[in-house]
């Protein structure tokens, strides 16, 4: 889940030099009574694959479309390059868009869908059939030239839809949702394939997705949206593992949820009472949290510990009864039911070939994990 | 194939044989007679109590006479060409009109639709001669228009539209639009609107992206539409006779005379197997078309 290409010492973010190429300030868009922004700051830096993960209808695709000119801002600036965009028309911005439905003109070849943006510019012929060349080169569709759309099979279009947006050369590329029509397995080639040509287009990427392994695999950074708002932006581990609040935790992968009261210990450690009769967990204090306040512990089930007899020498340990088990392959997902009902979910590496599974249903296992594993979260 | 297949395949066939292909054979052989003073008023009729040689001499007394008698006079040529070139025009008109009001039917809020739909279909609720009639009644000198425009000033005599060419085109478009209307329509509603935002997102202004995204996709219902119009338009008789005076030559009403006027139901129908030759051929021809580029797209 946590693929990452990108070199780490690109940080634009961290650098206080950096000029963002994207800027939303205080930016708010109704829809009538209907607040699909609301009062976002954002900041978007150069050569970025910059994704935007939320559920259906958490105006992640508001945003994009702001940037690409189809709706107004109600309240705040956008600014793209240092310029603000304010009553500039989508064909007057260095924005090129990748549409959801590809948006692929079905009267047009491939050759003539990839060029209408560029016959659109003053650029010469001779120019334009070189670039629409190039384009089909970097997309591989060059057999399929003299095709129209509807001859070409999903992926194909897809790249079509890639290639015709990219032949301007534009300083932002939008995406919304460009992988969502495609199945599986050739959704996580294409993944890799649009890393491979933002790395070598070197364009600024911005990708609307509600698929968190697509955004966590393509990203360099990820912003959680939620109702309008933006939750947390973040590197895709520290999405994954510091989550700022318990919306983002539980969005981004499989997680383990423990409500309880908080106590806040020494270095950055933080104490959950969460029942009656069971001793306080251990875990890495959250953002924000105060003592004494309702607070949420939050485990991924990997980093949970299975095992029959009692582990030495870690404080977090709970006593409980398999309840079913997910056999997936790779892993395995023990859901282990502690005696208030509460189910907890531990994974194991299957890294042996046809090993006997070592328990089974209804057996009594220690649940385990160090101090640091799990986050205690405010609220 | 089993026998339910066979039969509901055959059913259309059937329909097409009994009510198509049936009575254009008569039409086709009245055409090859002689006008006789007889009921039926041609010759020869088929003798069948004379067995074989009644069937030879029937044929024997089939010719293309009417067909040749066409060429000689000049007035069904007119006809025809003035015909053509009425229902030409009027189809140019009923696109200039038409489209526009699909347009803004297929870009108005989805809840107006069905109601603007409903105000094209109206019309045919009344019958096509009582609208025809209201329109004498709006054209002629002491009409709803000229007094209309004779109240306001603009005019200080009445206009001549009635018994005009003018009069049977507005007759004309105003009866066939919906016909232009809504196949048109359809393919602007079916249409993606991110297309346009596409065009848009890629450097084209709103009117451009009308012209080489809108205009292109509505291709086919355009064509199906001038198609609907103009056959329909290019045999037209009544509203040329109602509306379009003496002065009006349309085949149509050349048609309608030689049945009814002059009984002369031999040349009626070589005039009528023209006239459908000349429809017949147009839609060939873009069949043809539709195939190859089918092939091409193949």
């Amino acid at each position: 889940m946590q693929a990452q290409a990108r070199p780490a010492e690109f940080a634009p973010w961290n650098d206080p030099n950096e000029t963002p190429l994207i800027r939303f300030d205080g930016v708010t868009k109704r829809f009538g009574n209907f607040t699909a922004i609301d009062d976002i700051d954002l900041a978007i830096h150069r050569k970025e694959f910059f994704a935007l993960l939320g559920p259906s209808g958490c105006g992640k695709t508001t945003l994009m479309r702001m940037l690409a000119g189809f709706e107004a801002p109600t309240e705040g600036q956008i600014t793209i390059g240092g310029k603000d965009m304010a009553g500039i028309p989508p064909n007057k911005r260095e924005v090129n868009m990748m549409f959801q439905s590809y948006a692929l003109f079905p009267h047009l070849t491939i050759w003539d869908n990839i060029a209408f943006g560029l016959k659109r510019s003053d650029m010469a012929k001779d120019q334009i059939a070189a670039r629409v060349d190039e384009m089909l080169r970097l997309t591989r569709l060059e057999r399929f030239s003299k095709r129209k759309p509807h001859q070409i099979s999903g992926g194909q279009r897809q790249r079509v839809a890639l290639a015709r947006s990219l032949a301007k050369a534009p300083k932002l590329l939008l995406l919304d949702e460009p992988l969502g029509a495609l199945d599986k397995k050739l959704r996580q080639d294409t993944q890799f394939e649009l890393m491979d040509i933002q790395e070598k287009t070197e364009t600024t990427f911005v990708i609307v997705t509600h698929d968190q392994e697509e955004a966590m695999t393509v990203a360099s950074r990820v912003a959680v949206m939620d109702n309008g708002k933006i939750i947390q932006v973040d590197t895709p581990p520290r999405i994954y593992e510091s989550p700022n609040s318990v919306y983002v935790a539980d969005f981004i992968g499989d997680v383990n949820l423990i409500t309880g009261t908080a106590q806040l210990g020494q270095g950055g450690a933080a104490l959950l009472t969460w029942a009656e009769g069971q001793p306080e967990i251990i875990g890495t204090a959250g953002e924000g949290l105060s003592a004494s306040a309702p607070a949420t512990f939050a485990i991924r089930p990997e980093k949970v510990n299975i095992s029959e007899s009692r582990p030495e020498c870690v404080n977090n340990v709970v006593r409980g009864k398999i309840h079913d088990i997910a056999y997936l392959g790779n892993i395995s997902t023990y859901h282990v039911e502690l005696p208030d009902g509460q189910i907890i979910k531990a994974q194991t590496a299957n890294n042996r070939r046809l090993s006997q599974r070592m328990y089974t249903w209804e057996d009594e296992v220690y649940l385990s994990w160090t101090d640091t594993a799990g986050l205690v979260l405010a609220g | 194939m089993n026998l339910g297949r066979r039969t509901l395949i055959g059913i259309p066939y059937l329909w097409l044989l009994l009510l198509f292909l049936v009575p254009f054979g008569i039409i086709l052989k009245i055409s090859l007679s002689d006008i006789a003073l007889a009921i039926p008023p041609y010759t020869p009729t088929l003798d069948l109590s004379e067995g074989w040689q009644g069937i030879r001499s029937f044929f024997a007394a089939l010719d293309f006479e009417n067909y040749i008698f066409l060429t000689e006079d000049d007035l069904y040529w007119r006809a025809y060409l003035s015909s053509l070139k009425i229902a030409f025009i009027s189809t140019l008109l009923a696109l200039a009109v038409g489209f526009p009001i699909a347009y803004g039917m297929a870009n108005a809020a989805s809840e107006w639709r069905p109601t603007l739909m409903m105000l094209v279909i109206l019309p045919f609720w009344t019958s096509f001669l009582i609208r025809v009639y209201a329109w004498i009644g709006i054209l002629s000198n002491e009409g709803f228009l000229n007094q209309f425009l004779l109240w306001t000033g603009i005019i200080s005599e009445p206009l001549q539209i009635m018994n005009t060419p003018t009069a049977v085109y507005i007759g004309i478009v105003y009866t066939y639009l919906p016909f232009m209307i809504l196949p048109i329509y359809a393919t602007l509603e079916r249409m993606d609107e991110s297309l346009l935002e596409a065009a848009e997102d890629l450097g084209c202004s709103r009117s451009s992206a009308f012209w080489l995204i809108t205009v292109p996709l509505s291709k086919s219902g355009v064509i199906a539409g001038c198609f609907l119009v103009f056959i329909p338009a290019l045999g037209e008789f009544v509203i040329p006779s109602l509306l379009g005076g003496s002065g009006t030559l349309m085949i149509g009403k050349v048609l309608w005379e030689e049945f009814f006027n002059n009984r002369d139901w031999p040349v009626a129908s070589a005039v009528a197997i023209i006239l459908l030759l000349i429809l017949v051929i147009p839609i060939i021809l873009f069949q043809k078309n539709q195939e190859k580029e089918q092939e091409v797209d193949a």
